[in-house]
């Protein structure tokens, strides 16, 4: 009897890292053809293309994609929706799935990012010679650096900070900490960015960027691309007994929006959408947090992890430092996160992060991971949040 | 350039305005934000409606100038042009969160603390070519402050 699930069906994440000889729809063909090959399907069978790419998000991504792999007349949903670009393109596909408009979706997440430096508050525009005020505020001219900071590692510096303040306990030497896990998590992992191990020492004492946050405890810049295609459970159920071992069940999709809080107007709120898509989540899929064998979260920066161990329940309210000190996100631990290496060292190609955890996460699932394996994993999460904000939390279940 | 300065503009010299629309300078500085009158939700940008509960209608309050620092991050690292680091922080306003600098205090985590008192002070951002000068809003340490 079929259900109404969605599976994935094959999964792809490139390289990440420098890709200089490779632009971007060379990475989001490779991504996309190596799903399709996973997934044992051609383009023929695809009935919706959801593709992502933020940094030219005008640029029809998904149509020039097929004009490389294959133009067969499908709807194409060129998708941005920040650093949740991926999830969202992954989230198209499984809907127009659901909505029984077809049996297979193909989901793309692209981008090239090396070198790009600070993505917000990366330059301010000169003033003008007459203070004229402009926007929504009046202000007559910048304000980034005159009213607080507008720089990503500042803003979520800050998000860190505000857990601090509330619960206590989290400081520069926490926040580090956090990094030095992801970094030593990164060298199993031959598709990361970064690969190298480093010390609390190194991290504490490298280039600071906006305190708490020095350069290894951001996330970096870097091209790549990943890929999923996702099935019906009924079509599914008609495939060879070797795409049904290896299919992934979708068992919670979710995408938030950020509800109207206090302060959400001065600092992002990343937190309370977060904790709405984890509850969700949850639910959909009959899964509690205790069940999770692995999570990847998105730590675009370390102070970002912390407050979401909480924001996804992963510990109680408030103890996300204890959780932390307990050992619990190390890969040996009770729920580890970010055994990729996460996005301080895997590295953040926007659009292509929401599909890469996922692939991550599936990767395990299937038993394919290889010397970073998480051995016996059957259940998996995997979240991103974009500010303005957007926020993708999927489950992902073994096939029983 | 000051050579050339017509007789209307010198006129405006001295002219003084402030930095954002929801900083007032008189009678003595403060912020000042819309209120939604329907739910109390507290803006500082121009609305089209209130993103808590939908309504239209709007008063103008003035926030307290005086605070609690509820977050912060030292800037090292910005844009050209900005001058690093400075002190990018998070107050609590009564009840109202604001974002601005802190300034009047050592740029470092031993001066800087989570839960500090700040209070609302003046900054001026300079003069433009008609002699106007705009003055933008900071917090500084309540204890200690000049």
């Amino acid at each position: 009897m079929a259900s109404g699930d969605v599976w994935i069906l094959g999964i792809h994440m490139t390289k990440f890292g420098k890709r200089p000889d490779d632009d971007i729809i060379d990475l989001a063909a490779e991504a996309a053809m190596a799903a399709l090959k996973d997934a044992g399907v051609t383009m023929a069978d695809i009935g919706v293309l959801a593709a992502g790419n933020l940094m030219n998000a005008q640029a029809g991504i998904g149509q020039q994609l097929q004009k490389q792999i294959g133009q067969t007349g499908i709807p194409v949903y060129n998708v941005a929706n920040a650093c949740a670009t991926g999830a969202t393109a992954l989230r198209t596909a499984i809907m127009a799935v659901k909505a029984g408009e077809t049996d297979f979706g193909l989901a793309v997440g692209v981008e090239k990012l090396s070198g790009a430096g600070l993505l917000t508050g990366g330059s301010r525009k000169a003033d003008a010679d007459e203070w004229t005020p402009s926007g929504r505020y009046g202000a007559v001219a910048g304000v980034d650096g005159r009213i607080g900071t507008e720089i990503m590692p500042g803003v979520f510096a800050q998000v860190g900070m505000e857990y601090s303040h509330k619960y206590g306990g989290a400081d520069f030497e926490l926040f580090a900490r956090i990094s030095e896990k992801n970094h030593s998590h990164s060298t199993l992992n031959p598709l990361a960015a970064y690969t190298k191990k480093m010390s609390l020492e190194e991290i504490m004492g490298d280039i600071m960027i906006a305190y708490p946050n020095t350069r290894p405890m951001c996330s970096a810049n870097c091209d790549g691309a990943a890929a999923a295609v996702v099935v019906s459970d009924a079509k599914l159920q008609t495939l060879d007994p070797d795409q049904r071992r290896r299919a992934i069940k979708v068992s919670a999709s979710v995408l938030t929006s950020d509800p109207w809080q206090e302060a959400c107007q001065v600092l992002p709120d990343v937190n309370t959408l977060t904790r709405m898509a984890a509850t969700q989540a949850y639910e959909q899929a009959g899964v509690s947090p205790e069940d999770l064998d692995l999570v990847e979260l998105h730590d675009c920066f370390a102070t970002a992890e912390l407050v979401h161990y909480d924001n996804l329940m992963l510990c109680p309210e408030g103890e996300a430092v204890p959780f932390f000190e307990s050992g619990a996100t190390w890969r040996d631990g009770s729920t580890p996160v970010n055994v990729s290496g996460g996005l301080e060292s895997k590295g953040h190609p926007i659009a292509a992060t929401g599909i890469a955890n996922i692939w991550e996460v599936c990767h395990h699932l299937r038993g394919e991971a290889g010397d970073r394996q998480i051995e016996g994993a059957k259940v998996g999460l995997a979240h991103v949040i974009g500010l303005g904000s957007a926020c993708g939390v999927h489950i992902l279940e073994k096939a029983a | 350039m000051s050579n050339d300065t017509e007789p209307a503009e010198l006129e405006q010299a001295n002219r003084v305005i402030p930095f954002v629309d929801y900083l007032a300078l008189e009678p003595e500085p403060h912020l000042v934000a819309n209120e939604c009158t329907s739910c109390g939700a507290r803006f500082f940008d121009r609305r089209n409606a209130c993103a808590s509960c939908f309504a239209t209608e709007f008063t103008k309050v003035p926030v307290s100038t005086e605070g609690e620092l509820r977050s912060f991050t030292i800037v090292a690292f910005a844009a050209p042009g900005i001058p690093v680091p400075f002190v990018a922080g998070i107050i609590d306003c009564d009840g109202t969160s604001v974002r601005g600098n802190v300034i009047n205090v050592e740029p470092d985590a031993e001066h800087v603390q989570l839960g500090m008192k700040v209070r609302l002070t003046t900054v001026p951002i300079g003069e433009d070519t008609a002699g106007t000068e705009a003055v933008n809003f900071a917090f500084e340490p309540l204890e200690g402050a000049a």
